[in-house]
């Protein structure tokens, strides 16, 4: 007897189409390349001398986090470069994924914004079925993971994820290669050498909430004026007991001319 | 990274009435790490000869000290200034000398020309392809920002403060747009009695 296979004859049920419209709700799903790696496949493709620019937004950033005795100053810039083009000076940075998280942008932008969105779903989720609010810990964990999972297919990210929770202001890095570390000082980005040169100089452990602002502003500042691709405004943000707050948003330029007190053109100097 | 965006920089030059202007950037960089933004690509030839030379630096410096030499063999032989059309002849003969191994700059010449001061701008590519124009010509690592500002905002006839503002403008409008250019810029305008040279105060970031 011959064993034929009648199912794939089948017309797909209703219930079926529904179900794998539901399945995508479900977590993110992706149309891969017609290659078993897409990693491979995406440098190949953008290696060949015909190929479109890869599109890659905001590589050339500075973004750090520091924690200190009133909880952690999360400072970056705002310049978004695609090669030597300047193509915006406000991009917001700092990504807000819930009322008790933040996250920095660093790399790819699509590839931050997108999964630290995802991840302010998930925590959300999280806090849902638990009800209570999720560690900094599990939330680093979770986008980790997803990165982790998604290791050689090109994505591009850098970025820090802090947080207050019962443990009290907690801080992590993690990147595109899977990497997370717990930390009390963390920089990241093109500019994030230059940083951590003002950072690390500049760091006490007891400070009052303006003087850890101005660390982390001066040292962003500092790293913008070195790095080509860094720079616009600096905006600065404070993870506190019960919540984030934004501090300020700064032009480089106003900052330039308040730290070197540099006189209007044209007006005598005295 | 092209070897001529490896320091970054802008140079612009504009004619106007009985003057020209040449404006460049003050940033000298290694790729994105900025070294110095007090470096300015203007140079001076004689006091109706400026050049401005973008590109790759160490080659602008080597370039400028060989037409400064030769510039002073033509004064010693003939007792006079090159006027700027010679000084874009003889820029253009020493870039193609290299045609093999060029020099990776792109210099622009602007200055007054003839006994009756007649502006003259001109540019040329890396192996000495010369175009002169009447308006202005731009060089560096953004050139369709510059490209975009000057042609909005260049009038024919300026007198020497409208050229100034003018030139300022398009330099620091289009500085915004580029990450290698900028921290200021330096602006030289010639006229047949004076040479005006001022400082722009620009972004440092």
């Amino acid at each position: 007897m011959i064993n034929i296979d009648f199912d794939s004859l089948e017309q797909p049920t209703l219930f079926d189409s529904l179900a794998s419209d539901v399945k995508y709700l479900d977590k993110p799903h992706f149309d891969l390349p017609p290659n078993s790696n897409p990693g491979d496949f995406l440098r190949e493709t953008f290696a060949h001398p015909n190929a479109p620019k890869p599109l890659e937004f905001a590589h050339g950033t500075t973004t750090l986090a520091f924690v200190y005795s009133g909880g952690i100053v999360v400072a970056v810039d705002s310049k978004s470069t695609q090669g030597p083009y300047v193509a915006s000076r406000s991009v917001k940075k700092v990504i807000e994924i819930t009322p008790t998280l933040l996250g920095t942008m660093a790399g790819g932008a699509a590839d931050c914004s997108f999964w630290e969105r995802e991840l302010g779903r998930r925590c959300r989720l999280y806090e849902l079925r638990n009800k209570e609010l999720i560690s900094v810990a599990a939330a680093s964990k979770i986008l980790a993971n997803i990165v982790y999972s998604y290791k050689g297919y090109g994505l591009s990210m850098g970025t820090m994820i802090t947080g207050w929770d019962k443990t009290g202001p907690q801080l992590y890095y993690v990147d595109n290669d899977g990497t997370r570390l717990h930390g009390q000082r963390f920089s990241c980005g093109s500019g994030s050498t230059y940083a951590y040169g003002v950072l690390d100089s500049g760091f006490k452990w007891e400070m009052n909430d303006e003087e850890a602002y101005e660390l982390g502003r001066r040292a962003v500042y500092h790293a913008t004026h070195r790095d080509s691709y860094s720079g616009g405004a600096i905006n600065v943000y404070h993870v506190q007991r019960n919540g984030w707050k934004k501090i300020s948003s700064d032009d480089c330029f106003e900052l330039y001319k308040k730290y070197y007190n540099i006189a209007p053109i044209n007006k005598p100097t005295n | 990274m092209s070897i001529m965006a490896y320091n970054g920089g802008a140079c612009i030059v504009m004619t106007g009435k009985n003057c020209v202007a040449i404006a460049s950037d003050l940033r000298f960089g290694i790729q994105q790490q900025t070294i110095s933004n007090d470096y300015p690509k203007v140079y001076r030839v004689n006091d109706k000869c400026f050049i401005g030379i973008s590109g790759l630096v160490t080659d602008a410096q080597t370039l400028h000290q060989k037409i400064v030499f030769r510039h002073n063999l033509y004064k010693l032989r003939e007792e006079r200034d090159m006027s700027p059309k010679v000084v874009t002849n003889l820029i253009a003969n020493m870039l193609y000398e290299k045609r093999f191994g060029p020099y990776f700059t792109e210099p622009l010449i602007c200055g007054l020309e003839g006994p009756d001061n007649t502006p003259y701008i001109s540019g040329m590519d890396l192996i000495g392809a010369q175009v002169q124009t009447d308006d202005f010509l731009v060089v560096g690592t953004m050139t369709p920002a510059m490209y975009g500002v000057c042609e909005t905002l260049y009038k024919k006839d300026m007198n020497e403060d409208e050229l100034f503002e003018t030139i300022s403008q398009c330099m620091l409008a289009s500085l915004e747009r580029d990450a290698l250019s900028g921290w200021g810029a330096v602006v030289n305008i010639i006229t047949p009695t004076k040479l005006i040279t001022k400082k722009l105060i620009g972004r440092q970031d």
